[in-house]
């Protein structure tokens, strides 16, 4: 995981409630056994219907993703988080995520920052009026500067860390092998196994 | 303290946990399917690491497999192949196309008795909520995840907080587990769950089968909680004792022991409560893009409050008012891993039975897994859904997300046993409208959305 404490770039106004996981990348580019190669598909369908906002010259080159609520619905996909990440957002900006999306985006490192849906709604007016405006996000000050606007944003510590660090989440579990070992030794003889 | 089901499950399995940090998670059980688990074996490899707990692994094959005699296209031949490949190499059983345990994962976690009150079970698939309804905590976790849990067999995690859904009464006839989910989703609304665990309670989940209650726990996540969970009782145990991994002899009694002590205590605390009086419900119909855009099968498409709802209406082609009877259907699909078990077919077996598919609609069962289409077939019930026209498929996801073949073209319309209306999940331009077993069946022989309750009488 590539380490993240600060992006700047412009954003792309992505003003949709609920948006699942199968918008994002549909099920036919699931079949790859590639962990790359997803962010040309990244929302498929709706670019293949022509005029989607996110392909309109003054948003291309975008790096900031923002979104209505509860994106990321659905399917636990991680192919998602990978195809927004591939197709240059390297943070994404909504007043809530699903949970399961949530999770997949801090362990490939691309922030998914939550505000109170009236700033984001600033944000994505700003976006659609000013898309030249440079925006800049700071997980070190935990803040979002944008032309006027200035936000500021919560983020566990732990996870800030991990990102600030792009730190190997399975490395981290590896060095405690031993707590592992001593908790399996306790496990009751009746939980059931495969072989 | 009083504690609730969840937190007694949790405190169990907590193998590190310092304050401020996610704690260290055992995970008893993981389900591994094609579709999430190429790329983390691959990491795996290139970190030169191993599966840590091969024994505490079960794979299967059911996302991308055909259900009929269908060519199986190259992409999907690779994927099918590096499961297999992997599962050789690091010593993980695997359910494959062909064997009489493949299926829906599941579906096959349950019917094999790895499921069990007091686990914790992950699967790259948001849908692991169903092994709740055993009183376990699962939950569906990422590709990362995934390699997290295949190198270590942990996960860390941060605490959920406990939501109570309280359903009390009688459900009226023709009214199902399916639509007292669909219900409360529309309720809750599709985000209402976020950050939570779910303890579904009360005198109608104490009623249910277990295959009732999966149903429940499985689209725990259509409102957006991580975990649904039912606490276990005698029809569990009796659910499980006979099957294949299911504790035995002394260790049965010590399991026993223990589950009887998986409740949340009297005076625990939730978060908060949501109260729901099961005998008012009704059949429940999806009419947008979302599982909680749904009413009454009695009732009609509201009036789009929001530009979610107009966009729905706009891609099912469907206007405000309209009755939801008068909605003309295509296609019927009776399966994935909400409805798909024996029960459920059962359910749909009942209504068909005498009656004739409607000439418009190409209706499809696709058992859940090849034991349940093995125990269907040993009923008869293969023979009165062909009898009426449907078509008999084998076991898969098949067209709940439609990676194989069986999917909608664009513009058609269906009625699907499945959990997701999402634009597009059955095939491109497809529209999709959720309901129960026998409401597809219903809709299947009536053409259109029909209320189970009003079919006219089969004369036997
Ligand atoms: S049946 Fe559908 S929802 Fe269930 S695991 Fe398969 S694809 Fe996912």
């Amino acid at each position: 995981m590539k380490p993240v404490s600060r992006v700047a770039g412009r954003m792309a106004p992505l003003a949709m409630a609920d948006v699942d996981t199968d918008q994002i990348i549909p099920k036919q580019f699931l079949k790859s056994i590639e962990r790359t190669g997803f962010g040309e598909f990244l929302f498929y369908d709706w670019r293949k219907r022509g005029d989607f906002i996110l392909d309109r010259p003054e948003h291309r080159g975008a790096r900031i993703l923002v979104t209505g609520p509860n994106f990321g619905c659905g399917s636990s996909r991680e192919h998602a988080p990978w195809a927004i990440q591939e197709a240059g957002y390297e943070v994404i900006i909504a007043s809530s995520f699903a949970d399961i999306f949530r999770s997949n985006c801090g362990n490939i490192g691309v922030p998914a920052i939550t505000l109170p849906e009236a700033e984001v709604r600033e944000l994505l007016d700003l976006a659609l009026e000013a898309p030249e405006t440079e925006a800049v996000v700071d997980l070190e000050k935990q803040s979002i500067t944008a032309g006027a606007l200035s936000f500021s944003f919560e983020i566990e510590p732990f996870l800030k860390e991990r990102l600030r660090n792009g730190l190997d989440e399975v490395g981290l579990t590896m060095q405690k092998m031993d707590k592992i070992a001593a908790y399996e030794a306790g496990r009751p003889a009746w939980m059931p196994t495969v072989s | 303290m009083p504690q609730t089901l969840a937190r007694k499950i949790w405190d169990q399995h907590v193998v590190d946990g310092a304050r401020g940090e996610p704690d260290l998670l055992f995970i008893d059980m993981h389900l591994v399917h094609e579709v999430t688990s190429p790329q983390p074996f691959a990491g795996l490899r290139l970190a030169g690491r191993k599966v840590h707990r091969p024994d505490l692994t079960i794979a299967t094959t059911d996302h991308n497999t055909p259900t009929g005699p269908e060519v199986v296209d190259d992409l999907s031949r690779k994927q099918l192949e590096a499961l297999d490949a992997n599962c050789a190499r690091e010593g993980i059983r695997l359910y494959k196309l062909g064997s009489r345990h493949q299926g829906i994962v599941h579906i096959i976690g349950p019917e094999l008795g790895l499921t069990q009150p007091g686990m914790t079970i992950v699967c790259g698939d948001s849908h692991t909520s169903t092994h709740g309804a055993f009183g376990a905590i699962a939950f569906g976790i990422g590709t990362s995840e995934v390699e997290h849990v295949l190198a270590t067999q942990c996960l860390p995690q941060r605490r959920l907080s406990d939501v109570f859904v309280n359903i009390e009464g009688k459900l009226p006839m023709g009214v199902t587990a399916k639509d007292v989910v669909v219900g409360l989703i529309a309720q809750e609304g599709v985000s209402g769950g976020q950050g939570h665990a779910v303890e579904y309670r009360g005198s109608t989940i104490r009623d249910l089968s277990m295959e009732g209650r999966m149903t429940i726990c499985n689209m725990t996540i259509e409102w957006g909680a991580r975990v649904g969970m039912v606490a276990p009782d005698d029809k569990t145990f009796a659910y499980l004792e006979p099957r294949r991994h299911a504790p035995k002899g002394k260790h049965w009694e010590e399991a026993l022991d223990y589950w009887r002590t998986l409740s949340s205590d009297p005076g625990a605390e939730s978060e908060r409560e949501i109260n729901i009086d099961a005998s008012r419900l009704e059949p429940y119909v999806t009419w947008g893009t979302n599982p909680g855009q749904a009413v009454p099968i009695t009732g009609r498409i509201p009036v789009p409050r929001d530009e979610t709802a107009e966009r729905a209406l706009r891609y099912m082609d469907l206007k405000a008012g309209t009755a939801m009877q008068d909605i003309a259907i295509d296609r019927v699909f009776i399966g994935s891993c909400t409805n798909s078990r024996i029960e459920d077919l059962r359910l749909a077996a009942d209504v068909v039975r005498g009656r004739t598919v409607h000439p418009r609609v190409r209706a499809m069962v696709v058992p859940g897994s090849a034991t349940v289409k093995l125990v269907a077939e040993s009923e008869g019930l293969d023979k009165v859904f062909r009898d009426a026209g449907f078509e008999w498929r084998d076991a898969g996801c098949s067209m709940c997300l439609g990676m194989n073949p069986d999917i909608l073209a664009p513009g058609e319309r269906c009625a699907s046993t499945s959990n997701r209306n999402f634009e597009g999940r059955q095939g491109a331009g497809g529209r999709t409208h959720l309901v129960s077993p026998p409401m597809a069946a219903a809709a299947a022989i009536a053409g259109h959305l029909a209320d189970v309750r009003e079919l006219e009488p089969v004369a036997r």
